[in-house]
């Protein structure tokens, strides 16, 4: 991590004048400040976005392979009739594990992982608005995970299923801590998706680059943007639910209790409030994701980009007004059922504007089908398939038919790992070279397409099939004595859809093993071109990885896709464009760095956000345990606020190292 | 005559508009959060600091919180044991007095920002102090009436109606201890000179937050005890 005014760290090339030497130091705080820039020191107190950004994806991806195991394990206990594999009570928890894994620890963190890394460098920013605050929202989602799941070894995990119905999940029916677990992980992660929220939301309102209006925002950091908005909204509705849950089952209070009187449909329409909203939540980065991957392999902006900035936003608006469509079946009354039913039907039309523009971008485009592009393509195709699915559950009479069967599992399915996973997916291929400098292999990276579409296909199309036959959701076994005859057989399509959970793991292993080949200490992979797609938007006008400060001078910007325009002059005549080259992409980051500015600020490192985010799950485990655990971790957490507060902003002199003997930088510094 | 009276109105009006957006514009765009990672000019997209808007998103979502623990009150109001209900409990001269107090502290957290915008250190402390005694003296009450409730029968498991109006003041009650927690980190951060980047703005923060609290209070009052269950 560059500290500010690191000497070495500054490009010096235009040699413009000295550098102010840090400030005298003034002891502050009980610690000493981290300014390592190796090993893990640099990693866990780091500010830096994109290791912030690293980080995040590393530990959701840990969690992905976390809740496909969990997923596995499913599909084998219901390969066959009569499954052994699980108990029931083993198959509540796993199925309640896989959904809140992939919900909360994969797709969520990842799309933040995406966010955090990409929306700096996409609005030409050199941090976030909120470094520590950043530093923060990981630890939180970290610590909040691992909590999370340390469920499995105290005594289970939760067994309500993701959406966790009360009073299903009060203690009566829910005797371990498993719903504990479950209600104060989702409490600490909801902390992380909340300050990081805020953290973005400010970063895209007021840091853009001179001259980047919202409207010549790249069309992630659009779609990323509406996110956050979701999230700072949702999460307060959760957070009221699960603060709820918790009075009920630790401090008996009667929420839920329905002998006193307790509206069963409270935790429901609290938890869809949030529930919905998610939903986008889930699957708007990753439309973002394959906006910015069309156009670059279309070799064409994108059709229509106002269009899809407004259905995203519309899609926003709307979300918000359709939650009760997950409870048609609970007795609403026809008035509300009709209203939902409608709203939710309206909300297919924004979201089909954005299919048709991502097909007319392709349309008369001069298409490349990297690996990245199948995966856009893929989500494309895919994702249609789960919409139009949706589509038969906003007509209420047919869903009150598919409620609770695996006809939903299939659609959403569909729509989430058709959706939201692909776009990842795309996102991994199309920016792992700006991340990590090295491109993935393409051969592998199309084994691990068609392997994964093959899988999902194969998992989740007999889904279909399943569910019209009748077979319900959440059922630990099956038995052969209703399995039906002929191609309607539930036994067959049951064993389909397991070997396909296998074909898709093979899939997602090959991803695994494509970054083990391309970063494997002997690879024989060569450092990634700086342009090596043509791209278009501004996270590519700086060197691959980028250095810390992400631009060696702040970009002016004059146009939507600014990238494009230096590296392409537009000769065609009136309304006729026609683009040649004027610039290769090397060029145009050669003439940034020959423009440097000559000072760059960077935040200093800080211990504080870890401390801090360490003492929820010390409360989390005194709310379960023992009440002392919750004094000591206020205790830490106080601490870590006023030591947070007290610090100043930037490193000072004293903040480092002492000098060591035979390294030049270390003296220099201390000597400053 | 008349006219003549419209147009001066008009020309004030233009004049105080414009007056407030220097003063805005002078203010925040050089208050930017001093751990910001663009430190070069403090400039900002918007012309509105980093903490301000950062603030201002926090306490929109804090709507949402407020508004489903008041959802939950409303649903469960009149979901109660024969005497034990809202009109039996209520004591309103009290908490309309302990209500005033708290509004009061508004007062005096205007007061205090003030001050500090015209960097009269003296006076932000003393009128940050007021407001975290008025705050004090309204959660005093809150404590004591809670206590009454309970003499009377009223415990946290007792009905839904108690469940859900303990956790909704309860959540003020919260949010106005960490107000106060903040006010008196403020006058120790202030005297020790241990404010990063603009004291004003800090100070502002805090009254952000307190004005935010109060408000809710003023819904909280209304819709729990003004209105008949």
């Amino acid at each position: 991590m560059a500290i500010i005014e690191r000497p070495t760290e500054i490009p010096d090339t235009a040699n413009r004048g000295v550098r102010p030497a840090p400030k005298a130091s003034t002891n502050y705080g009980y610690l000493r400040r981290p300014v390592e820039t190796t090993g893990w020191r640099s990693w866990a107190f780091t500010v830096d976005h994109k290791k912030i950004g690293i980080m995040y994806g590393a530990v959701a991806m840990f969690f992905f392979i976390l809740g496909g195991l969990e997923a596995a394990l499913i599909r084998l206990q219901l390969a066959g009739p009569d499954g052994t594999i699980l108990s029931a009570d083993k198959y509540n928890q796993m199925f309640t594990m896989h959904a809140t894994t992939m919900v909360f620890l994969f797709v969520m963190p990842m799309a933040a992982a995406f966010a955090n890394y990409f929306i700096p460098l996409q609005i030409g920013a050199r941090d976030v608005a909120f470094p520590r605050l950043n530093a923060l929202s990981l630890w939180v989602f970290v610590f909040g995970g691992v909590f999370l799941n340390t469920s499995w070894f105290l005594g289970g995990g939760a067994d309500g299923g993701w959406f966790m119905y009360a009073p299903n999940s009060s203690v009566p029916f829910s005797p371990t801590n498993g719903v504990d677990f479950w209600g104060l992980g989702l409490q600490i992660t909801g902390i992380a998706s909340l300050v990081g929220a805020i953290n973005l939301i400010v970063t895209v309102l007021n840091m853009r680059a001179p001259g980047m209006s919202m409207m010549k925002m790249p069309i992630f950091t659009w779609m990323a943007f509406v996110v956050q908005m979701l999230l700072l909204f949702a999460i307060p509705v959760i957070t009221v639910a699960l603060f709820l849950l918790m009075f009920q089952r630790s401090f008996g209070a009667q929420f839920f209790s329905v002998e006193a009187g307790a509206d069963p449909l409270l935790w429901q329409h609290l938890f869809w409030i949030f529930g919905h909203p998610e939903v986008y939540i889930l699957v708007l980065p990753s439309f973002g994701i394959i906006s910015e991957v069309l156009p670059v392999f279309s070799k064409k902006p994108l059709f229509g980009y106002p269009f899809v900035v407004f259905s995203g936003a519309a899609i926003g608006f709307v979300g918000w007004g359709v939650w009760a469509h997950h409870m048609f079946a609970s007795g609403l009354g026809p008035v509300s059922v009709a209203v939902f039913s409608v709203a939710t039907m309206a909300i297919a039309v924004p979201t089909g504007v954005k299919i048709i523009n991502w097909t007319l971008t392709l349309w008369g485009g001069k298409l490349t089908f990297t690996t990245a592009m199948l995966f856009a393509v893929g989500l494309i195709v895919q994702f249609t398939i789960g919409g139009l699915s949706g589509v038969t559950h906003a007509v209420a009479p047919s869903d009150t038919q598919q409620t609770d069967t695996y006809y939903i599992v299939a659609h959403f399915h569909y729509v989430i790992f058709g959706g939201a996973v692909l776009g990842l997916f795309s996102g991994f291929y199309y920016w792992w070279p700006k991340v990590f400098g090295k491109l993935l292999s393409e051969s592998l990276g199309k084994w691990n397409f068609w392997l994964m579409i093959a899988g999902m296909n194969l998992t989740f199309g007999p889904m279909h099939i399943i569910g019209l036959q009748g077979q319900p959701r959440r059922m630990y076994r099956w038995t052969e004595f209703r399995a039906g005859e002929g191609f309607f057989n539930l036994g067959f399509w049951n064993l389909v859809a397991t070997i396909g959970t296998f074909v898709l793991g093979v899939g997602i292993l090959l991803f695994l093993v494509n970054i083990w080949i391309t970063h494997r200490p002997n690879s024989k992979t060569p450092p990634a071109p700086a342009d090596p797609w043509d791209a278009r938007s501004l996270e590519w006008i700086t060197s691959s990885p980028p250095k810390e400060y992400n631009f060696a001078r702040t970009p002016q910007v004059s146009q939507l896709d600014e990238f494009f325009h230096r590296k392409y002059e537009d000769v065609g005549e009136g309304d006729k464009h026609e683009y040649v080259q004027k610039m290769t992409g090397e060029e145009v980051i050669q003439f940034e760095e020959d423009n440097a500015d000559p000072n760059i600020h960077l935040p200093a490192p800080s211990y504080w956000p870890m401390v801090l985010a360490f003492a929820l799950p010390v409360m989390a485990y005194g709310v379960i345990y023992n009440t002392l655990l919750i004094v000591a971790g206020a205790a830490i957490a106080t601490m870590a606020m006023f030591g947070w507060a007290l610090e100043p902003a930037d490193a000072e002199a004293s903040d480092f190292d002492p000098p060591v003997e035979g390294d030049e930088m270390s003296k220099e510094l201390a000597n400053v | 005559m008349s006219e003549s009276l419209i147009s001066d109105t008009v020309k004030d009006a233009v004049e105080i508009v414009k007056d407030h957006h220097h003063d805005v514009h002078d203010h925040d765009v050089h208050g930017g959060d001093d751990h910001s990672g663009d430190h070069g000019g403090h400039h900002t997209s918007l012309g509105l600091s980093n903490t301000k808007l950062a603030m201002w998103l926090f306490l929109g979502s804090e709507c949402l919180l407020f508004g489903g623990l008041i959802s939950t009150y409303m649903l469960y109001r009149n979901r109660h044991s024969e005497n034990l209900g809202p009109d039996q409990l209520w004591d309103i001269p009290f908490t309309s007095a302990t209500s005033f107090v708290l509004l009061t502290s508004s007062l005096t957290m205007v007061l205090a920002v003030s001050a500090a915008k015209r960097k009269d250190l003296r006076n932000t402390k003393i009128y940050l102090g007021v407001t975290a005694l008025l705050g004090g003296l309204f959660l005093a009450g809150q404590i004591y009436e809670f206590t009454v409730f309970y003499r009377e029968g009223l415990g946290f498991t007792t009905s839904l109606f108690s469940s859900s109006f303990f956790t909704l003041t309860g959540f003020h009650g919260v949010h106005v201890s960490i107000g106060i927690i903040m006010l008196v980190a403020m006058i120790g951060m202030l005297s020790k000179e241990k404010v990063s980047g603009d004291e004003a703005e800090a100070v502002e923060m805090v009254g952000l937050y307190w004005h935010f609290v109060d408000i809710v209070w003023i819904i909280i009052f209304t819709l729990v005890y003004l209105i008949p269950a």
